[in-house]
């Protein structure tokens, strides 16, 4: 069972439905003992980081992933929820994120339109898992203000090009985050959560 | 390289989508479902639904197309059409939709913008602005569906709805709806210049090459009803044709 972290609004059933046409079982939930008792979990994510922060702290969640996350469980961050991986945040103020992953989220530079709204390729940084059977440049739907910055070269898998180097899917240990969202790239989107699904099975 | 996008839009009625010339003389088209499927599989980027008469009932099952569509299609759309309060909002995106677009109630009431940006996140908020030009080079924001003129100037809502919190605009040119003529190159391109967000043009598809041309006098992307609607323009073959006028277009259709 995957649970996905319920922490407020935005689009989630998206992520439901293209879960589900991969016969992967998954849950809305922010009861700590779901998230426990899950087999991998998912962050997703649209809106500020602030509030996320907030309705997670609320919720008394950021405990629960901090100790599921190096208890070594699976975790996927999408959008803002790979966002909210990192240490800091810039957006709007100077927030505390979640800490997994070494790094921050700065705005996207006023040199292009922000949001970086719509379809961008992904250029692969190494090769992994996650990208088996996808050729280079694949196009991917992405729909973001602020990305992540300073993070561990090591762990770039993917990053696609928006004012500068937009890391778009990362990884270390069990902790992956796509910026993008694959519930809403077609069948590339699928086929990578098909991926994800098969690496961490 | 971000892709230019293409993007079909369905207006819906007692869940059915019709498309009206100059907004009347309305007919019954097609299933928005079947629609959603055909035009994903033909490349489109995005969608966009239109819920063109929304009284109370029929808002319900309006929120069913939406959240069918989201179960048939995995890429983004968007839904417009009776959105007045951020519970609106709240109900479409937990349908499934990705974006909420905002018309007359953002003028009624421009706040409802930046609480709702504020909520869900601007990329969810697209301002929707009918536009007329009512003298040389100066173009109205009309509402209630290209009724009323608000005698504001289009080119300072734009600007303004970027700044009140919108993620994106839709600029909708009204004296070239329906006519297949082109879109508003003039328009189109003083909005694009003037915000920092992105500008989808919308009124006047009729062939290829007005896509082509508004989307290289700055649109990000080119939205469009009955010419697709009626297979008048196939998707696949319109990106094949932008790729070759060397506009970016996404074509993963060619991946499999």
């Amino acid at each position: 069972m995957i649970a996905i972290i319920d922490y407020g609004a935005g689009n989630i059933k998206s992520l439901q439905f293209a879960l589900d046409k991969l016969n992967k079982e998954s849950v809305l939930t922010t009861d700590p003992q779901v998230i426990r008792d899950s087999d991998s979990i998912i962050l997703p994510g649209v809106g500020a980081f602030k509030d996320a922060m907030d309705a997670i702290n609320d919720l008394g969640l950021a405990g629960v992933l901090k100790q599921e996350a190096a208890a070594g469980k699976p975790i996927l961050g999408i959008c803002l929820g790979m966002q909210l991986f990192y240490e800091r945040s810039y957006e709007d103020g100077d927030w505390e994120g979640l800490g997994l992953l070494k790094g921050n989220v700065r705005k996207i530079k006023d040199t292009v339109k922000v949001p970086h709204m719509g379809w961008n390729t992904i250029t692969k940084n190494k090769e992994n898992p996650l990208m088996n059977d996808l050729p280079d440049d694949v196009y991917v739907y992405f729909v973001h203000s602020y990305a992540v910055g300073s993070l561990e070269e090591d762990s770039l898998v993917g990053s696609t090009q928006y004012g500068g180097v937009v890391p778009a899917i990362v990884q270390q240990g069990n902790i992956t985050g796509m910026q993008f969202h694959p519930e809403k790239s077609g069948d590339i989107g699928i086929k990578l959560l098909k991926n994800y699904g098969e690496m961490i099975s | 390289m971000l892709a230019k996008r293409i993007v079909p839009c369905l207006d819906v009625d007692k869940g059915r989508v019709v498309k009206g010339k100059k907004f009347q003389n309305i007919r019954d088209v097609a299933d928005p479902v079947e629609l959603a499927k055909r035009y994903n599989e033909a490349g489109a980027d995005e969608l966009v639904f239109y819920d063109i008469t929304a009284s109370n009932e029929e808002r319900d099952i309006f929120l069913d197309v939406v959240e069918n569509v989201a179960k048939e299609i995995a890429i983004p759309f968007t839904v417009g059409g009776g959105i007045r309060t951020v519970e609106d909002i709240h109900k479409v995106l937990r349908s499934g939709a990705d974006k909420v677009s905002i018309n007359s109630a953002a003028v009624d009431n421009p706040q409802l913008i930046t609480d709702s940006a504020l909520k869900f996140g601007s990329q969810c908020i697209v301002l929707s602005i009918d536009a007329k030009e009512v003298a040389p080079k100066r173009w109205n924001v009309f509402t209630r569906g290209g009724r009323n003129d608000t005698g504001i100037d289009a080119i300072e809502w734009a600007k303004k709805g970027e700044q009140l919190g919108a993620g994106e605009i839709v600029i909708n040119a009204m004296d070239s709806d329906g006519e297949k003529d082109g879109y508003n190159l003039p328009l189109t391109k003083i909005i694009a210049d003037t915000v920092n967000i992105p500008v989808v043009a919308s009124g006047g598809a009729g062939t290829r090459e007005h896509f082509s041309a508004v989307l290289k006098e700055g649109a990000d992307a080119a939205l469009a009803a009955s010419v697709f609607h009626y297979d008048e323009i196939n998707i696949m073959e319109l990106k094949k044709y932008l790729q070759e006028e060397d506009i970016i277009v996404r074509r993963e259709n060619e991946w499999k």
